[in-house]
């Protein structure tokens, strides 16, 4: 268990730094710009407004949020506290909701729309990947070159390709939205159906997205460990070839865990657009909103969601792949 | 190096990447040339003109005219005016009239209007039609009259003097200009953007913006990446623990959230498409600097790097002449990549409205936003963002194809 234990333990301990490290960086990149951020984001709200005292009274209500006038150290305990709290600070595009209830509303759609997406995404691509490198000849020529094609697709490109195709051209799919824009969300059958109706298209175009590019990075890891010499080996022993394939998957998939957790801040982040395309009621539409309204409580409040997600996503992942990491598994017997 | 080069051009995957790609770029060269220009001149009026070659009603009615008796011109005029809802509502009329209409297609113009010839009568009163329904049909009757008979169009203009109107010239439905001799034709074939904007020469012009950014974001992001995963890996020590812990740090943290941020805090004034390719490059070093590192660190024990450490060869020699050469095909890929993800970080960034100010140059990205922000994808302009998809995906397509190609090449276990 020792092996287990420090394994756990180190990833544990950078998880907890790179947390401190988001809510850091979260802090101070928007100090760290030169000028007065404040009477930056207020000439930001304030566009179109001639009420001089009206815009003193923005400023006002941003230096006491921000605390700017106090010293950068006091305010970064503050910021901690109300963290702590759950409390990061009211909306100024929907005041008076505070950030909180924004994000709580919206991270349940994200979640629910991007891990099934990446998980069968990931599958998916690992067994197309998998069986290119594995029959080669005619199968290999036509996956890779599409599989290679929709990689290069950015998420937003095939969600609008498919919005128009799906939803505009065929009419066989709802245009925007999470839910039908008549319901209020109840957990009738009706708007669960309605439910399952919008989530198809957004889906589909993180999926596919993330079937290009695991199939190549699975089909190279394939190719590479069919060419080891233990495969060689194991059909000069003359194991059936069905035993061998199952071998060079487990190996060829150790790096793929890690290829998923090295990649996973990429995939939300191009799905997180891909959602803005549809209307999707999640954490990118909320974002894009935050930063159409100069909404900045809005803004970092999302990033810093965003941030604890993919930290969480990443440390899940490394918990597994220590489960299956042979390597991992043997030190335990140290 | 010729013989490396030779290789890499040999790969099939390689030089289709490279084909299309140079293809880009030489339409980046080209194409201003043919279509000079401000490519952010608004030349329309109004939002999405459809592609197509624009000939100028003024003109041409000035043109001199030849005489052409072509047989279906009345047909296909009159296909222009009726409207798919003419034909459904001249169907409605047949029906409500009583008049036999088996096996009539209404998309048959000579057949419908055969039809319509033969039994419409003003005079006919169908059973609950309103008044305002006879009126239509008395209209559309009048119109496909119109149409079809040999009547002469005027061309008159108001007397600088007495403003009263004077006849220029008639035009006769026989007469057909030459569109060469037409002076003013303007040929758009991917028509206009939301603000009335040529979307072709945008197009390349964003395109070029684009690849720009993504060689400076990608040449950056690959100078800190080398240059910290060379140290790191190379000295070791202290060195390797601080730039690990940044990098392992960065690798959690997406750069997109850092993007977000720095983009925002930066404002929309500051933010040239200079600006955010720095931006961008200097948020994406992470991946390179950790392969770079874990490369060198590989090659650090290697014989003749050991043989030129005894020789007393300084850091900077060793690095250059020992290490870098065996990790230059990677570093190259490493950029190749870069470029394409730093493409695409631009594009996603102004999709969010945090690209590059508006006013100045186009970007793919910027494109990419105007045409959603405008609808172009609902009311069915495809042209304001189809192509601008396409052009980013064989940016990125070619460049994954070169990459490919060339870890085919310097990888030969990936061999077919």
């Amino acid at each position: 268990m020792k092996g287990y234990r420090k394994y756990f333990g180190k990833k544990l301990l950078w998880f907890v730094i790179t947390f401190i490290a988001a809510v850091l960086l979260n802090f101070i990149l928007p100090r760290l710009m030169p000028g007065d951020p404040v009477a930056a984001i207020t000439a930001k709200t304030a566009q179109g407004l001639t009420d001089a005292s009206a815009v003193k009274a923005i400023y006002e209500q941003y230096a006491e949020q921000f605390g700017t006038k106090k010293p950068m150290a006091e305010q970064f305990f503050i910021y901690v506290k109300n963290l702590f709290h759950g409390d990061l600070g009211l909306s100024f595009s929907q005041y008076p909701r505070p950030v909180s209830d924004i994000i709580r509303s919206a991270v349940g759609w994200t979640i629910a729309l991007q891990f099934p997406a990446i998980v069968i995404g990931w599958l998916l691509g690992n067994i197309l990947g998998a069986l290119a490198a594995y029959i080669r000849k005619g199968f290999d020529k036509i996956i890779m070159p599409i599989a290679l094609f929709m990689s290069s697709l950015p998420a937003f490109g095939l969600a609008v390709i498919l919005l128009v195709v799906f939803a505009v051209n065929l009419k066989i799919a709802p245009v925007a939205g999470g839910y039908g824009f008549d319901m209020i969300p109840n957990l009738s059958w009706n708007f669960i159906k309605s439910v399952i109706q919008h989530y198809q298209l957004p889906f589909w175009s993180v999926v596919l997205v993330a079937i290009g590019g695991q199939a190549i990075g699975m089909r190279s890891m394939s190719i590479y460990e069919l060419n080891a010499d233990y495969v060689k080996y194991s059909r000069f022993l003359g194991i059936k070839d069905r035993k061998i394939v199952s071998y060079v998957f487990r190996n060829a998939m150790l790096p793929q865990v890690t290829g998923l957790a090295l990649s996973i801040g990429t995939m939300i982040s191009g799905a997180l657009v891909a959602e803005i395309i549809f209307s999707y009621p999640g954490l990118g539409t909320a974002m894009l909103q935050g930063i159409t309204m100069s909404d900045y409580p809005l803004i970092s409040g999302t990033t810093l969601i965003i941030s604890v997600m993919v930290l969480v996503a990443t440390f899940l992942l490394d918990i597994i792949y220590g489960f299956i990491d042979p390597r991992v598994k043997a030190a335990q017997f140290d | 190096m010729k013989n490396t080069i030779r290789q890499v051009f040999h790969s099939s995957k390689f030089l289709v990447g490279f084909v299309i790609f140079a293809f880009l770029l030489l339409m980046m060269l080209i194409y201003p040339l043919i279509n000079p220009g401000d490519p952010l001149q608004m030349i329309g009026l109004g939002t999405f003109a459809r592609p197509g070659t624009y000939v100028s009603v003024y003109d041409s009615v000035g043109t001199k005219p030849s005489t052409f008796n072509l047989p279906d011109a009345d047909a296909n005029r009159l296909a222009k005016i009726l409207t798919a809802e003419d034909r459904v509502n001249m169907v409605n009329w047949f029906t409500a009239a009583g008049v036999d209409i088996t096996g009539l297609d209404t998309q048959d113009t000579p057949a419908m209007l055969k039809l319509w010839k033969a039994n419409y009568s003003s005079t006919v009163r169908p059973k609950g039609m309103t008044k305002a329904m006879r009126n239509y049909y008395e209209r559309l009757n009048n119109a496909i009259l119109s149409a079809n008979s040999a009547s002469k169009l005027t061309v008159s203009e108001p007397n600088a003097d007495t403003g009263a109107l004077e006849e220029k010239s008639e035009i006769a439905k026989s007469d057909y200009v030459n569109v060469s001799d037409v002076s003013n034709v303007k040929v758009l074939p991917l028509g206009t953007d939301n603000f009335g904007r040529d979307t072709l020469k945008e197009l390349v012009s964003a395109c070029g913006t684009s690849i720009r950014i993504g060689l400076i974001a990608g040449a950056i992001a690959t100078l800190i990446g080398l240059l910290l995963g060379l140290l790191a890996g190379y000295l070791g020590g202290l060195v390797d623990d601080i730039v690990m812990f940044f990098t392992n740090i960065f690798t959690v943290i997406p750069s997109f959230v850092l993007l977000i941020l720095i983009s925002y805090s930066i404002g929309q004034e500051q933010r040239g498409a200079g600006t955010v390719a720095l931006v961008i490059g200097f948020t994406s070093w992470v991946w390179t600097a950790r392969s770079v590192r874990s490369q060198v660190m590989s090659l650090r024990n290697r014989d003749h790097v050991n043989l030129s450490k005894l020789s007393g060869h300084r850091l900077f020699r060793i690095i250059t002449t020992d290490i870098l050469p065996y990790i230059a095909s990677y570093v190259v890929m490493a950029f190749i990549l870069q470029i394409s993800s730093a493409i695409l970080a631009e594009a996603q960034l102004s999709l969010l409205g945090l690209g590059p100010k508006t006013t100045e140059i186009p970007t793919l990205g910027l494109m990419m936003n105007w045409a959603m922000l405008y609808s172009a994808h609902l009311n069915g302009s495809w042209w304001a963002y189809f192509p601008v998809i396409l052009t980013i995906a064989l940016i990125s397509f070619s460049l994954n194809l070169m990459n490919t190609g060339l870890d085919q090449v310097f990888n030969p276990t990936l061999r077919d």
